[in-house]
Protein backbone atom coordinates (compact mmCIF):
# COMPACT_ATOMS: atom_id res chain seq x y z
CA UNK A 1 0.00 0.00 0.00
CA UNK A 2 2.75 2.42 1.03
CA UNK A 3 4.86 1.51 -1.98
CA UNK A 4 1.87 2.20 -4.29
CA UNK A 5 1.34 5.60 -2.66
CA UNK A 6 5.06 6.32 -2.94
CA UNK A 7 4.96 5.43 -6.63
CA UNK A 8 1.98 7.75 -7.23
CA UNK A 9 3.74 10.49 -5.26
CA UNK A 10 6.97 10.11 -7.20
CA UNK A 11 5.18 10.18 -10.55
CA UNK A 12 3.13 13.22 -9.51
CA UNK A 13 6.25 15.08 -8.43
CA UNK A 14 8.05 14.10 -11.62
CA UNK A 15 5.12 15.23 -13.79
CA UNK A 16 4.89 18.53 -11.88
CA UNK A 17 8.63 19.12 -12.31
CA UNK A 18 8.38 18.43 -16.06
CA UNK A 19 5.43 20.82 -16.39
CA UNK A 20 7.36 23.49 -14.49
CA UNK A 21 10.45 23.05 -16.64
CA UNK A 22 8.33 23.13 -19.78
CA UNK A 23 6.60 26.34 -18.67
CA UNK A 24 10.00 27.96 -18.00
CA UNK A 25 11.24 26.74 -21.39
CA UNK A 26 8.23 28.33 -23.15
CA UNK A 27 8.82 31.61 -21.30
CA UNK A 28 12.52 31.53 -22.18
CA UNK A 29 11.69 30.86 -25.85
CA UNK A 30 9.28 33.81 -25.97
CA UNK A 31 11.74 36.06 -24.14
CA UNK A 32 14.58 35.19 -26.52
CA UNK A 33 12.29 35.69 -29.53
CA UNK A 34 11.76 39.33 -28.60
CA UNK A 35 15.37 40.44 -28.12
CA UNK A 36 18.10 40.13 -30.78
CA UNK A 37 20.18 38.77 -32.34
CA UNK A 38 17.91 36.84 -34.70
CA UNK A 39 19.77 34.20 -36.70
CA UNK A 40 18.29 34.62 -40.19
CA UNK A 41 20.35 31.84 -41.81
CA UNK A 42 19.24 29.27 -39.25
CA UNK A 43 15.65 30.48 -39.69
CA UNK A 44 15.75 29.97 -43.49
CA UNK A 45 17.38 26.56 -43.17
CA UNK A 46 14.67 25.53 -40.70
CA UNK A 47 11.95 26.96 -42.95
CA UNK A 48 13.16 24.90 -45.91
CA UNK A 49 13.70 21.71 -43.90
CA UNK A 50 10.47 21.98 -41.93
CA UNK A 51 8.15 23.67 -44.42
CA UNK A 52 9.24 22.78 -47.91
CA UNK A 53 10.46 19.24 -47.20
CA UNK A 54 7.30 18.37 -45.22
CA UNK A 55 5.11 19.23 -48.21
CA UNK A 56 5.16 15.74 -49.85
CA UNK A 57 4.17 13.89 -46.68
CA UNK A 58 1.47 16.43 -45.75
CA UNK A 59 0.17 16.51 -49.35
CA UNK A 60 -0.05 12.72 -49.66
CA UNK A 61 -1.75 12.42 -46.28
CA UNK A 62 -4.30 15.07 -47.29
CA UNK A 63 -4.91 13.52 -50.71
CA UNK A 64 -5.75 10.07 -49.35
CA UNK A 65 -7.71 11.49 -46.40
CA UNK A 66 -9.85 13.65 -48.71
CA UNK A 67 -10.55 10.65 -50.92
CA UNK A 68 -11.45 8.37 -48.00
CA UNK A 69 -13.59 11.11 -46.47
CA UNK A 70 -15.61 11.43 -49.69
CA UNK A 71 -16.23 7.66 -49.75
CA UNK A 72 -17.26 7.59 -46.07
CA UNK A 73 -19.61 10.56 -46.31
CA UNK A 74 -21.18 9.17 -49.45
CA UNK A 75 -21.73 5.77 -47.82
CA UNK A 76 -23.01 7.32 -44.58
CA UNK A 77 -25.12 9.96 -46.36
CA UNK A 78 -26.80 7.28 -48.48
CA UNK A 79 -28.54 6.00 -45.32
CA UNK A 80 -30.69 9.15 -45.26
CA UNK A 81 -30.46 10.19 -48.91
CA UNK A 82 -27.91 12.92 -48.28
CA UNK A 83 -25.22 11.91 -50.78
CA UNK A 84 -25.23 15.44 -52.21
CA UNK A 85 -23.51 16.84 -49.10
CA UNK A 86 -20.23 15.07 -49.95
CA UNK A 87 -18.45 18.12 -51.51
CA UNK A 88 -19.35 20.54 -48.71
CA UNK A 89 -18.63 18.09 -45.86
CA UNK A 90 -15.29 17.11 -47.40
CA UNK A 91 -14.36 20.79 -47.70
CA UNK A 92 -15.48 21.72 -44.18
CA UNK A 93 -14.02 18.54 -42.64
CA UNK A 94 -10.67 19.05 -44.32
CA UNK A 95 -10.27 22.75 -43.60
CA UNK A 96 -11.58 22.82 -40.04
CA UNK A 97 -10.40 19.51 -38.67
CA UNK A 98 -8.58 16.90 -40.70
CA UNK A 99 -6.22 19.20 -42.58
CA UNK A 100 -4.75 20.86 -39.47
CA UNK A 101 -4.86 17.80 -37.20
CA UNK A 102 -3.44 15.25 -39.63
CA UNK A 103 -1.01 17.81 -41.07
CA UNK A 104 0.09 18.69 -37.52
CA UNK A 105 0.53 15.03 -36.60
CA UNK A 106 2.55 14.29 -39.75
CA UNK A 107 4.76 17.33 -39.09
CA UNK A 108 5.09 16.19 -35.46
CA UNK A 109 6.34 12.76 -36.50
CA UNK A 110 8.74 14.19 -39.07
CA UNK A 111 9.91 17.43 -37.49
CA UNK A 112 9.68 17.00 -33.69
CA UNK A 113 11.72 13.80 -33.99
CA UNK A 114 14.36 15.37 -36.21
CA UNK A 115 14.70 18.50 -34.05
CA UNK A 116 14.93 16.44 -30.84
CA UNK A 117 17.49 14.05 -32.36
CA UNK A 118 19.61 16.87 -33.80
CA UNK A 119 19.64 19.03 -30.66
CA UNK A 120 19.97 15.96 -28.42
CA UNK A 121 23.03 14.83 -30.36
CA UNK A 122 24.44 18.35 -30.14
CA UNK A 123 23.91 18.22 -26.38
CA UNK A 124 25.64 14.87 -25.84
CA UNK A 125 28.58 15.80 -28.11
CA UNK A 126 29.08 19.10 -26.22
CA UNK A 127 28.17 21.21 -29.26
CA UNK A 128 25.71 23.19 -27.13
CA UNK A 129 28.44 23.90 -24.56
CA UNK A 130 30.64 24.93 -27.49
CA UNK A 131 27.97 27.41 -28.62
CA UNK A 132 27.99 29.01 -25.17
CA UNK A 133 31.79 29.30 -25.12
CA UNK A 134 31.56 30.95 -28.56
CA UNK A 135 29.33 33.68 -27.06
CA UNK A 136 26.19 32.30 -28.74
CA UNK A 137 23.02 31.72 -26.78
CA UNK A 138 21.69 28.21 -27.67
CA UNK A 139 18.08 29.32 -27.14
CA UNK A 140 18.49 32.13 -29.67
CA UNK A 141 20.57 30.06 -32.11
CA UNK A 142 18.75 26.72 -31.98
CA UNK A 143 15.29 27.12 -30.46
CA UNK A 144 14.01 30.50 -31.68
CA UNK A 145 14.68 29.96 -35.43
CA UNK A 146 13.10 26.48 -35.35
CA UNK A 147 10.04 27.55 -33.37
CA UNK A 148 9.55 30.65 -35.56
CA UNK A 149 9.98 28.67 -38.79
CA UNK A 150 7.60 25.88 -37.75
CA UNK A 151 4.96 28.28 -36.42
CA UNK A 152 5.03 30.15 -39.73
CA UNK A 153 5.33 27.12 -42.04
CA UNK A 154 2.63 24.80 -40.67
CA UNK A 155 -0.35 27.14 -41.40
CA UNK A 156 0.71 27.25 -45.06
CA UNK A 157 1.25 23.49 -45.09
CA UNK A 158 -2.28 23.14 -43.67
CA UNK A 159 -3.72 25.46 -46.36
CA UNK A 160 -1.98 23.50 -49.12
CA UNK A 161 -3.04 20.23 -47.47
CA UNK A 162 -6.66 21.51 -47.39
CA UNK A 163 -6.58 22.20 -51.12
CA UNK A 164 -5.02 18.79 -51.89
CA UNK A 165 -7.48 17.03 -49.56
CA UNK A 166 -10.44 18.72 -51.26
CA UNK A 167 -8.92 17.69 -54.58
CA UNK A 168 -8.70 14.09 -53.31
CA UNK A 169 -12.41 14.20 -52.47
CA UNK A 170 -13.14 15.76 -55.86
CA UNK A 171 -11.21 13.04 -57.74
CA UNK A 172 -13.02 10.27 -55.86
CA UNK A 173 -16.34 12.13 -56.22
CA UNK A 174 -16.19 12.41 -59.98
CA UNK A 175 -14.43 9.13 -60.77
CA UNK A 176 -16.02 6.75 -58.26
CA UNK A 177 -19.22 8.35 -56.99
CA UNK A 178 -20.60 9.77 -60.22
CA UNK A 179 -20.65 13.49 -59.28
CA UNK A 180 -20.78 16.11 -61.99
CA UNK A 181 -17.46 18.01 -62.06
CA UNK A 182 -18.93 21.51 -62.12
CA UNK A 183 -21.59 20.69 -59.51
CA UNK A 184 -18.97 19.22 -57.16
CA UNK A 185 -16.82 22.34 -57.38
CA UNK A 186 -19.82 24.66 -57.01
CA UNK A 187 -21.00 22.81 -53.89
CA UNK A 188 -17.49 23.00 -52.44
CA UNK A 189 -17.11 26.72 -53.03
CA UNK A 190 -20.66 27.69 -52.06
CA UNK A 191 -20.55 26.10 -48.63
CA UNK A 192 -16.97 26.93 -47.68
CA UNK A 193 -16.40 30.08 -45.60
CA UNK A 194 -13.21 32.04 -45.06
CA UNK A 195 -13.37 31.27 -41.35
CA UNK A 196 -13.25 27.51 -42.10
CA UNK A 197 -9.90 28.01 -43.80
CA UNK A 198 -8.58 30.62 -41.38
CA UNK A 199 -9.50 28.64 -38.26
CA UNK A 200 -7.59 25.65 -39.66
CA UNK A 201 -4.57 27.83 -40.35
CA UNK A 202 -4.65 29.27 -36.83
CA UNK A 203 -4.76 25.71 -35.51
CA UNK A 204 -1.79 24.96 -37.77
CA UNK A 205 0.22 27.82 -36.25
CA UNK A 206 -0.50 26.56 -32.72
CA UNK A 207 0.37 22.99 -33.71
CA UNK A 208 3.59 24.18 -35.38
CA UNK A 209 4.57 26.02 -32.20
CA UNK A 210 3.89 22.87 -30.16
CA UNK A 211 5.87 20.62 -32.53
CA UNK A 212 9.03 22.74 -32.56
CA UNK A 213 8.81 23.49 -28.87
CA UNK A 214 8.58 19.80 -27.94
CA UNK A 215 11.47 18.93 -30.27
CA UNK A 216 13.67 21.65 -28.80
CA UNK A 217 12.66 21.02 -25.19
CA UNK A 218 13.34 17.29 -25.26
CA UNK A 219 16.50 17.78 -27.34
CA UNK A 220 17.90 20.36 -24.93
CA UNK A 221 17.07 18.12 -21.96
CA UNK A 222 18.37 14.92 -23.53
CA UNK A 223 20.43 12.76 -21.19
CA UNK A 224 23.77 11.33 -22.23
CA UNK A 225 24.36 8.61 -24.78
CA UNK A 226 22.48 7.11 -27.70
CA UNK A 227 19.73 5.92 -25.38
CA UNK A 228 19.23 9.47 -24.08
CA UNK A 229 18.84 10.84 -27.60
CA UNK A 230 16.47 7.99 -28.50
CA UNK A 231 14.31 8.66 -25.46
CA UNK A 232 14.29 12.41 -26.20
CA UNK A 233 13.19 11.75 -29.78
CA UNK A 234 10.40 9.39 -28.75
CA UNK A 235 9.21 11.72 -25.96
CA UNK A 236 9.16 14.71 -28.32
CA UNK A 237 6.92 12.93 -30.86
CA UNK A 238 4.56 11.51 -28.22
CA UNK A 239 4.27 14.81 -26.33
CA UNK A 240 3.78 16.84 -29.51
CA UNK A 241 1.09 14.43 -30.81
CA UNK A 242 -0.87 14.37 -27.55
CA UNK A 243 -0.62 18.15 -27.11
CA UNK A 244 -1.78 18.69 -30.71
CA UNK A 245 -4.90 16.62 -30.09
CA UNK A 246 -5.56 18.35 -26.76
CA UNK A 247 -4.98 21.81 -28.24
CA UNK A 248 -7.25 20.90 -31.17
CA UNK A 249 -10.12 20.20 -28.80
CA UNK A 250 -9.57 23.44 -26.88
CA UNK A 251 -9.33 25.52 -30.08
CA UNK A 252 -12.41 23.85 -31.54
CA UNK A 253 -14.31 24.74 -28.35
CA UNK A 254 -13.09 28.32 -28.59
CA UNK A 255 -13.78 28.73 -32.32
CA UNK A 256 -16.96 26.78 -32.89
CA UNK A 257 -18.91 26.18 -29.66
CA UNK A 258 -22.21 28.01 -29.84
CA UNK B 1 44.99 35.42 -13.60
CA UNK B 2 42.36 32.82 -12.72
CA UNK B 3 41.60 32.05 -9.07
CA UNK B 4 39.29 29.40 -7.69
CA UNK B 5 38.57 29.75 -4.00
CA UNK B 6 36.83 26.95 -2.11
CA UNK B 7 34.64 26.02 -5.08
CA UNK B 8 31.93 23.43 -4.44
CA UNK B 9 29.60 21.81 -6.95
CA UNK B 10 27.07 19.01 -6.50
CA UNK B 11 24.79 17.21 -8.91
CA UNK B 12 21.97 15.89 -6.74
CA UNK B 13 23.59 13.72 -4.08
CA UNK B 14 26.88 13.59 -6.00
CA UNK B 15 29.21 16.15 -4.38
CA UNK B 16 31.77 16.49 -7.21
CA UNK B 17 33.82 19.54 -6.20
CA UNK B 18 34.47 19.75 -2.46
CA UNK B 19 36.42 22.95 -2.08
CA UNK B 20 38.74 23.43 -5.04
CA UNK B 21 41.46 26.05 -4.51
CA UNK B 22 43.71 26.75 -7.45
CA UNK B 23 45.39 29.75 -9.07
CA UNK B 24 46.69 30.14 -12.61
CA UNK B 25 49.07 33.03 -13.21
CA UNK B 26 48.66 35.17 -16.33
CA UNK B 27 50.31 33.64 -19.45
CA UNK B 28 51.03 30.40 -17.61
CA UNK B 29 49.85 26.91 -18.43
CA UNK B 30 48.22 24.85 -15.70
CA UNK B 31 47.46 21.19 -16.27
CA UNK B 32 44.87 19.57 -14.04
CA UNK B 33 45.29 15.82 -13.69
CA UNK B 34 43.28 13.24 -11.81
CA UNK B 35 41.28 10.08 -12.29
CA UNK B 36 37.99 9.87 -14.11
CA UNK B 37 35.11 11.44 -12.19
CA UNK B 38 37.26 13.57 -9.92
CA UNK B 39 35.75 16.83 -11.23
CA UNK B 40 38.31 18.04 -13.78
CA UNK B 41 35.76 18.86 -16.50
CA UNK B 42 33.31 20.26 -13.95
CA UNK B 43 36.04 22.64 -12.74
CA UNK B 44 36.59 24.25 -16.13
CA UNK B 45 32.88 24.25 -16.89
CA UNK B 46 32.34 26.15 -13.63
CA UNK B 47 34.94 28.74 -14.71
CA UNK B 48 33.18 29.16 -18.06
CA UNK B 49 29.79 29.47 -16.36
CA UNK B 50 28.44 26.32 -18.05
CA UNK B 51 27.79 25.10 -14.48
CA UNK B 52 27.14 27.48 -11.62
CA UNK B 53 29.27 26.73 -8.55
CA UNK B 54 27.20 26.08 -5.42
CA UNK B 55 29.72 27.75 -3.16
CA UNK B 56 33.07 29.53 -3.36
CA UNK B 57 34.48 32.21 -5.66
CA UNK B 58 35.86 32.15 -9.17
CA UNK B 59 37.83 35.24 -10.13
CA UNK B 60 39.27 36.12 -13.52
CA UNK B 61 41.73 39.02 -13.26
CA UNK B 62 40.19 39.80 -9.88
CA UNK B 63 36.61 40.00 -11.16
CA UNK B 64 33.97 37.58 -9.94
CA UNK B 65 32.64 35.68 -12.98
CA UNK B 66 29.08 36.06 -11.68
CA UNK B 67 29.24 39.85 -11.88
CA UNK B 68 31.05 40.08 -15.23
CA UNK B 69 29.30 40.99 -18.49
CA UNK B 70 28.71 37.53 -19.95
CA UNK B 71 29.47 38.33 -23.62
CA UNK B 72 32.61 40.32 -22.83
CA UNK B 73 33.71 37.62 -20.40
CA UNK B 74 33.25 34.75 -22.85
CA UNK B 75 34.92 36.64 -25.69
CA UNK B 76 38.18 36.34 -23.73
CA UNK B 77 37.98 32.53 -23.77
CA UNK B 78 38.67 29.79 -26.26
CA UNK B 79 38.02 26.14 -25.62
CA UNK B 80 39.06 22.87 -27.21
CA UNK B 81 36.49 20.21 -26.35
CA UNK B 82 37.33 16.56 -25.79
CA UNK B 83 35.44 15.33 -28.86
CA UNK B 84 36.07 18.51 -30.84
CA UNK B 85 32.38 19.56 -30.54
CA UNK B 86 32.44 20.79 -34.13
CA UNK B 87 29.07 21.80 -35.56
CA UNK B 88 28.07 19.03 -37.99
CA UNK B 89 25.92 21.25 -40.17
CA UNK B 90 28.66 23.81 -40.85
CA UNK B 91 31.74 23.51 -43.03
CA UNK B 92 35.19 23.50 -41.45
CA UNK B 93 35.90 27.16 -42.16
CA UNK B 94 32.48 28.16 -40.83
CA UNK B 95 33.24 26.21 -37.66
CA UNK B 96 36.60 27.91 -37.23
CA UNK B 97 35.17 31.36 -37.98
CA UNK B 98 31.98 30.80 -35.97
CA UNK B 99 32.65 33.58 -33.51
CA UNK B 100 33.97 35.90 -36.21
CA UNK B 101 30.73 35.53 -38.18
CA UNK B 102 28.40 36.30 -35.30
CA UNK B 103 29.39 37.85 -32.00
CA UNK B 104 30.65 41.37 -31.25
CA UNK B 105 33.80 40.44 -33.21
CA UNK B 106 31.72 40.08 -36.39
CA UNK B 107 33.64 40.33 -39.66
CA UNK B 108 32.67 39.99 -43.31
CA UNK B 109 32.37 36.47 -44.77
CA UNK B 110 35.50 36.93 -46.91
CA UNK B 111 37.58 38.27 -44.05
CA UNK B 112 36.36 35.57 -41.65
CA UNK B 113 37.15 32.86 -44.23
CA UNK B 114 40.68 34.20 -44.71
CA UNK B 115 41.28 34.22 -40.95
CA UNK B 116 39.86 30.70 -40.68
CA UNK B 117 42.18 29.41 -43.41
CA UNK B 118 45.16 31.08 -41.76
CA UNK B 119 44.26 29.45 -38.41
CA UNK B 120 43.82 26.09 -40.15
CA UNK B 121 47.33 26.50 -41.60
CA UNK B 122 48.58 27.35 -38.12
CA UNK B 123 47.40 23.98 -36.83
CA UNK B 124 48.87 22.15 -39.82
CA UNK B 125 45.81 21.76 -42.04
CA UNK B 126 45.70 22.59 -45.74
CA UNK B 127 43.20 25.14 -47.08
CA UNK B 128 41.43 22.39 -49.04
CA UNK B 129 39.78 21.13 -45.83
CA UNK B 130 38.04 24.48 -45.40
CA UNK B 131 34.97 23.51 -47.41
CA UNK B 132 34.63 19.99 -46.03
CA UNK B 133 32.26 18.98 -43.24
CA UNK B 134 33.49 17.67 -39.86
CA UNK B 135 32.27 14.13 -40.59
CA UNK B 136 34.69 13.96 -43.54
CA UNK B 137 37.76 14.42 -41.29
CA UNK B 138 39.68 11.98 -39.09
CA UNK B 139 39.70 12.32 -35.29
CA UNK B 140 43.13 13.98 -35.29
CA UNK B 141 42.09 16.47 -37.95
CA UNK B 142 38.91 17.28 -36.03
CA UNK B 143 41.04 18.02 -32.95
CA UNK B 144 43.15 20.39 -35.02
CA UNK B 145 40.04 22.12 -36.33
CA UNK B 146 38.80 22.42 -32.73
CA UNK B 147 42.14 23.96 -31.85
CA UNK B 148 41.91 26.38 -34.79
CA UNK B 149 38.41 27.38 -33.65
CA UNK B 150 39.65 27.90 -30.08
CA UNK B 151 42.36 30.33 -31.24
CA UNK B 152 40.44 32.00 -34.11
CA UNK B 153 39.34 35.04 -32.12
CA UNK B 154 42.75 35.44 -30.43
CA UNK B 155 41.52 34.70 -26.88
CA UNK B 156 43.47 35.57 -23.74
CA UNK B 157 42.55 32.32 -22.00
CA UNK B 158 42.27 28.86 -23.55
CA UNK B 159 40.96 25.65 -21.99
CA UNK B 160 41.89 22.27 -23.40
CA UNK B 161 39.67 19.37 -22.33
CA UNK B 162 41.52 16.07 -22.73
CA UNK B 163 43.17 17.17 -25.98
CA UNK B 164 44.79 13.82 -26.81
CA UNK B 165 42.00 11.40 -25.85
CA UNK B 166 41.32 8.94 -28.65
CA UNK B 167 44.42 9.83 -30.66
CA UNK B 168 47.37 7.60 -31.51
CA UNK B 169 50.69 8.39 -29.72
CA UNK B 170 52.20 10.21 -32.70
CA UNK B 171 49.14 12.39 -33.26
CA UNK B 172 49.00 13.01 -29.47
CA UNK B 173 52.57 14.26 -29.62
CA UNK B 174 51.74 16.53 -32.57
CA UNK B 175 48.72 18.01 -30.75
CA UNK B 176 50.72 18.48 -27.51
CA UNK B 177 53.47 20.32 -29.39
CA UNK B 178 50.91 22.47 -31.19
CA UNK B 179 49.24 23.41 -27.91
CA UNK B 180 52.57 24.30 -26.32
CA UNK B 181 53.60 26.39 -29.34
CA UNK B 182 50.29 28.24 -29.40
CA UNK B 183 50.31 28.90 -25.66
CA UNK B 184 53.85 30.32 -25.81
CA UNK B 185 53.39 32.19 -29.09
CA UNK B 186 50.07 33.83 -28.12
CA UNK B 187 51.06 34.34 -24.48
CA UNK B 188 47.70 32.98 -23.33
CA UNK B 189 46.70 31.69 -19.93
CA UNK B 190 45.88 28.01 -20.39
CA UNK B 191 44.19 25.31 -18.38
CA UNK B 192 44.39 21.76 -19.70
CA UNK B 193 42.70 18.76 -18.19
CA UNK B 194 44.09 15.39 -19.02
CA UNK B 195 45.20 12.05 -17.67
CA UNK B 196 47.79 11.65 -20.40
CA UNK B 197 51.18 12.16 -18.73
CA UNK B 198 52.91 12.93 -22.04
CA UNK B 199 50.53 15.90 -22.40
CA UNK B 200 51.34 17.01 -18.87
CA UNK B 201 55.08 17.05 -19.54
CA UNK B 202 54.66 18.78 -22.90
CA UNK B 203 52.15 21.46 -21.94
CA UNK B 204 52.43 22.29 -18.23
CA UNK B 205 54.15 25.11 -16.39
CA UNK B 206 52.33 23.97 -13.29
CA UNK B 207 50.36 20.85 -12.41
CA UNK B 208 47.44 20.41 -10.01
CA UNK B 209 46.06 17.03 -9.09
CA UNK B 210 42.40 16.61 -8.23
CA UNK B 211 41.28 13.81 -5.98
CA UNK B 212 37.83 13.43 -4.43
CA UNK B 213 36.83 16.94 -5.48
CA UNK B 214 39.86 18.75 -4.01
CA UNK B 215 43.32 19.71 -5.18
CA UNK B 216 45.45 17.16 -3.35
CA UNK B 217 48.78 18.29 -4.85
CA UNK B 218 50.09 21.15 -6.95
CA UNK B 219 53.50 22.25 -8.12
CA UNK B 220 55.79 22.62 -11.11
CA UNK B 221 56.84 19.81 -13.46
CA UNK B 222 60.18 19.57 -11.62
CA UNK B 223 58.33 19.32 -8.30
CA UNK B 224 56.10 16.62 -9.79
CA UNK B 225 59.08 14.54 -10.89
CA UNK B 226 60.66 14.74 -7.45
CA UNK B 227 57.52 14.49 -5.33
CA UNK B 228 56.93 11.51 -3.07
CA UNK B 229 53.25 12.38 -2.58
CA UNK B 230 51.56 8.95 -2.57
CA UNK B 231 48.52 10.07 -4.59
CA UNK B 232 50.58 11.84 -7.23
CA UNK B 233 53.12 9.03 -7.38
CA UNK B 234 50.40 6.38 -7.87
CA UNK B 235 48.75 8.45 -10.61
CA UNK B 236 51.80 9.43 -12.65
CA UNK B 237 53.24 5.94 -12.46
CA UNK B 238 49.89 4.35 -13.30
CA UNK B 239 49.91 1.90 -10.38
CA UNK B 240 46.76 0.04 -9.33
CA UNK B 241 48.00 -0.18 -5.72
CA UNK B 242 48.05 2.92 -3.56
CA UNK B 243 45.82 5.36 -1.74
CA UNK B 244 43.61 5.95 -4.80
CA UNK B 245 41.09 3.15 -4.89
CA UNK B 246 40.86 1.48 -8.31
CA UNK B 247 37.73 -0.49 -9.17
CA UNK B 248 38.71 -3.94 -10.43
Amino acid sequence: MISTLALIGRNTLSASATLGRLALFILATLRHTIGGPFYIREFWVALVQIGWLSLPVVGLTALFTGGALALQIYAGGARFSAEAVVPSIVAIGMTRELGPVLGGLMVASRVASSIAAEIGTMKVTEQIDALVTLSTNPMKYLTVPRVAATTLAVPFLVAIGDAIGIMGGYLVGISRLGFNEAAYLKNTVDFLEYWDILSGMIKGAVFGFIVALMGCYYGMNSSKGAQGVGTATKSAVVAASVLILAANYVLTEVFFSA
Amino acid sequence: MIQLQNVHKSFGANHVLRGVDVTVEKSKSLVIIGGSGTGKSVTIKCILGLFKADRGKILVDGQDINTADRDAFLSRFGMLFQGGALFDSLTIWQNVAFRLLRSRLKKSQDEARLIAIEKLRRVGLQPDVADKFPAELSGGMQKRVGLARAIAAEPEIIFFDEPTTGLDPIMSCVINDLIREIVVEMGVTAITITHDMSSVRAIADRVAMLHEGKVCWSGSIQDMNQSDDPYLSQFINGRADGPIKAVR
